[in-house]
């Protein structure tokens, strides 16, 4: 036991004095989260729009109305010909042109029928949707408004209610993401490059030849940065609660255990990296590119699985960061228990307990 | 350049904060000399070393190297002076062709230059059977022969030499002397680093650098007379004391 | 035997690092294993330390098997690895202190042992191992294998690239760490270290050319060998090697050592010759064989 607190003290004096790896440790958590939080996001706000109005009545005239006061949208120009659609498009001015078709009231009231053109600006896909969808909700609850006083026998209602997120406030689901990320790039990343550099210095060579048991050094390895990612996680939480207000719907207990859960799959990751490679650099390479990646893309951290290919689909069940983003967002904000989510959880476990295995059977207790 | 000096050094002096690497040093070395540059661990060899070809500027002092000033000219220096260190030495992924060519290109010889060096090299060293293999499968005794040879490559004024020999056999370690006196005696001048004290025998003039300082600079024999010392080795126990410990805090010291 | 190495040889890929090599240590011996960098010196020291396993023979250390007791060899060993392998970023007594921790003992506790070498850099314990000076290092390095009290201390290349000053004073402190009963074996490619071991092997490209006590090594020099001296070096190697009886020319400091094949070889018969090729102030006298000849005609 001595031994391997005598350990654990060298390997916090190693992260102590390396200040640069110690800034990127707990000064990346905080950029991405400010990061993922105020500049990338899938809301809208203020988007540019241009009308056309053929018709120039009362109710296009309320529409457009509606439409401004709406802190999501902004008139930017009225449009007088077909011509000029494009030219405004082109300079990048607006985002959206609404076009109302001629007699607009006229047809509305008499015909029963009219019709309004949404045309976007789909250069960038994702926004062009959000502001088709928001668009057309806005002409949707005019609808609705003035059918009221003009009842129609059957008619369907849709209704619609965000749930679990009311605001689409896209940070909350930003933060079990960039949680995510950090957690696997701390604990894999750092383990695997603290091991090799014992290797590449030549200390694991003096290491080896000594009492020491191989899990003495990959516990000795590990523990610190178990402690490391708790409070990076800790200090996500917290400035998700405290900056963006978001909601802790679940247990913060079962948060923290699924959470170390995750920690300790990362770091027997980790421990795997460091075992196959034998400079630093390799083991930098390998996490960032096996890792990173696919926590990135493949987890359902910015894209969702269920629209993938089925062969992504199916290489996104062995990416443990894919069940844990499950899991807390499950926790944090649907506020569910264990026995919603004790599935993953297994998985969760299995991985881990699989990854354990297999670093410490290919740990080397020799050089070859 | 007055007279016949490839080297002329006057009062150079490099500080890294409060620790002064090289205190003062002066000394000259004439074309076609074989210098021998020695010192303890720490001395400031190495920085000296570095000064004089151009990567390192000096804090105070004056220096000269192959006519080019050190502070004013240090790409100029570059040029025309050769580098072979121990622990650089040549590419072991590349071959020994590809190796040649590449540092060829970036002295700018000539395609055909590099191709009619080439040649000459791999006669002389009988490479003919190792030309196209990869240095790294190579002993090392080879390999520091043929990064000299690739140090005059470009038919430098002067040749430094940072411990050439480190753990290079005792045969391979001789037949590299025999090249070193060979292109001295075709005029270039070499200025070389060891810890080898028999090596020191070998050159011309030998100085040795004590914390920071020369203390002692004249040819081997005369500096056995002068410390009535029967070897280069005894000189060198009586002079360098025990070495000063500790590196400055920014050291820089080692290439 | 302290140290018992039958057969072993270790390839890697189409190297032969390490062919057949076989040699004992006795308790308290300082052996020393000499050869150039590449002859496979520390693969040598590798197997021995349990790092490697060894393709075909078999070692004992203290009575335990390199592979079966790999456990207790740990246990009872100090290894000091050819690189300069302690934390750079751990000041002098923090290393010590862990090396002593991880081997379940204290400073304290071993404290006389490595008291010699200690005292001397003592005074920067709070110094970081990544600022001392090579020779400094090294001394570190040495308190650190020595902490845990082994009965068999490995160095691989102490003293490469080392001045000669701290190489000196390094051999010194093997000396007196063999006076406290510690078997040490030793790798270094200097030959002039050679004769301060009680027995060497000479090592060249993964095999061992000769086993014996420095002074026995030596007399065993098959020839004469001759000092001579001129005033222009080069001139004069090149005069020795077209002497049609020459069987070695090499230089050996302010003299090159020349031996003649023939045994009635006369030295005015040389003299002669050179005086002939226009050399000043020639020299020749026979002289005293060192470990490096010795070694040179071995690896012809």
């Amino acid at each position: 036991m001595k031994r391997f607190i005598g350990f654990i003290k060298k390997e916090f004096y190693h992260i102590f004095r390396d200040r640069r790896s110690l800034f990127i440790l707990f000064g990346m958590p905080i950029a991405q989260v400010l990061l993922f939080g105020f500049a990338i996001t899938n809301e809208i706000n203020n988007v540019d729009v241009a009308f056309f109005d053929k018709s120039k009545d009362a109710i296009t005239e309320e529409i457009i109305n509606k439409i401004e006061a709406s802190k999501y949208f902004t008139n930017k120009q009225m449009i007088t010909n077909d011509a000029e659609i494009e030219s405004v498009f082109k300079k990048g001015k607006v985002k959206a042109v609404l076009v109302f078709d001629t007699d607009f009231s006229e047809k509305l009231t008499k015909e029963n029928k009219t019709t309004v053109q949404i045309i976007t600006d789909a250069t960038d896909p994702n926004t062009a949707n959000t502001i088709n969808n928001y668009l057309s909700s806005i002409l949707q609850k005019y609808q609705q408004e003035i059918n009221k006083e003009i009842k129609i026998s059957h008619q369907i209602i849709t209704q619609t209610r965000m749930v679990y997120n009311p605001e689409l406030k896209s940070v909350f689901t930003f933060v079990p993401g960039v949680m995510t990320v950090i957690l696997m790039l701390v604990s894999a990343m750092m383990t695997s490059i603290s091991i090799t550099r014992e290797k590449e210095l030549g200390t694991m060579e003096i290491l080896l030849v000594s009492p020491l048991k191989p899990f003495q050094v990959i516990l000795g390895k590990v523990f610190p940065y178990i402690f490391l990612s708790v409070i990076n996680a800790v200090v996500i939480v917290l400035l998700s609660i405290f900056i963006f207000k978001m909601p802790i719907e679940g247990s913060l207990f079962l948060f923290g255990f699924e959470s170390v859960l995750f920690i300790i799959n990362a770091l027997s990751l980790g421990i795997l990296i460091s075992t196959i490679s034998s400079t630093q650099q390799t083991a930098m390479m390998i996490s960032l590119m096996g890792l990173m990646l696919p926590v990135i893309l493949l987890s359902g951290f910015i894209f969702p699985i269920a629209s993938m290919p089925l062969p992504l689909q199916m290489i996104s069940h062995i990416i443990p960061a894919k069940w844990f983003i499950i899991i807390i967002k499950a926790i944090l904000l649907k506020g569910v228990g264990l026995s919603f989510i004790w599935k993953e959880t297994l998985v969760l476990i299995g991985m881990t307990l699989f990854f354990i295995v297999l670093s410490v059977k290919k740990y080397k207790i020799r050089l070859e | 350049m007055k007279n016949n000096n490839v080297i002329e050094v006057e009062n150079l002096t490099k500080k890294f904060g409060d620790f002064t690497a090289v205190n003062s040093i002066t000394f000259e070395v004439k074309k076609g000399e074989i210098f021998g540059f020695l010192g303890a661990n720490g001395a400031g060899k190495t920085t000296a070393m570095k000064m004089l070809i151009g990567i390192s500027k000096p804090t105070s002092g004056k220096a000269q190297v192959a006519g080019f000033d050190v502070f004013t000219h240090p790409e100029d220096i570059k040029k025309n002076i050769g580098y072979m260190s121990q622990k650089f030495a040549l590419y072991d992924d590349l071959t020994v062709k590809e190796n040649i060519t590449f540092f060829g290109g970036i002295y700018g010889l000539s395609r055909a230059k590099i191709k009619e060096k080439r040649c000459e090299l791999v006669e002389e060293l009988g490479l003919k059977e190792i030309v196209n293999e990869l240095v790294g499968s190579l002993p090392l005794g080879w390999k520091q022969k043929i990064s000299f040879s690739i140090a005059l490559l470009h038919s430098p004024t002067i040749v430094f030499l940072d411990e050439p020999t480190g753990g290079v056999d005792p045969i391979t370690r001789r037949q590299f002397w025999e090249m070193i006196y060979k292109s001295a005696n075709s005029g270039t001048t070499i200025f070389v680093t060891t810890h080898y004290m028999d090596e020191a025998e070998y050159c011309d003039r030998v100085s040795i650098m004590v914390d920071g300082k020369i203390e002692a600079l004249d040819t081997p024999k005369k500096l056995k007379l002068q410390f009535k010392a029967a070897t280069m080795d005894e000189v060198f126990l009586k002079l360098a004391r025990s070495p000063s410990p500790t590196l400055p805090e920014e050291k820089g010291v080692n290439i | 035997m302290s140290i018992s190495v039958k057969n072993i040889s270790k390839s890697f890929k189409k190297v032969t690092a390490v062919n057949d090599v076989s040699f004992e240590v006795k308790e308290g011996e300082l052996f020393g294993l000499i050869g150039p960098d590449g002859a496979g010196k520390t693969t040598i020291f590798r197997m021995l330390t349990t790092l490697l396993i060894p393709e075909n023979g078999s070692a004992t250390v203290a009575g335990f098997d390199v592979v079966d007791d790999y456990k207790e060899i740990r246990n009872n060993v100090g290894y000091m690895p050819g690189k300069f392998s302690l934390y750079q970023d751990l000041t002098v007594e923090e290393n010590l202190d862990f090396f002593a921790t991880i081997f379940g003992t204290t400073i304290e506790e071993n404290y006389e042992l490595i008291k010699d070498i200690y005292v001397q850099i003592e005074p920067f314990k709070k110094r970081r191992a990544g600022k001392l000076s090579g020779g400094m290092k090294q001394k570190l390095a040495l308190s650190c294998a020595l902490i845990h009290k082994p009965k068999v201390l490995f160095l691989d290349e102490p003293t490469t690239g080392v001045d000669p000053v701290s190489r000196k004073e390094f051999w010194e402190m093997l000396k007196r760490l063999q006076q406290k009963g510690i078997t040490i074996l030793v790798s270094t490619p200097y030959m002039d270290e050679a004769a301060l071991c009680d027995r060497i092997a000479l090592i060249q490209d993964g095999k061992i050319l000769q086993i014996d006590t420095p002074q026995e090594i030596i007399k065993h020099y098959p020839k004469k060998i001759y000092d001579v001296r001129a005033d222009n070096m080069y001139r004069l190697i090149e005069s020795l090697k077209s002497f049609e009886h020459h069987y070695s020319v090499y230089p050996f400091g302010e003299f090159v050592h020349y031996t003649d094949k023939r045994d009635d070889f006369n030295p005015q018969e040389l003299q002669l010759y050179l005086e002939a090729k226009d050399h000043q102030n020639i020299k020749i006298e026979i002289t005293t064989t060192t470990i490096e000849d010795t070694f040179m005609e071995l690896a012809k």
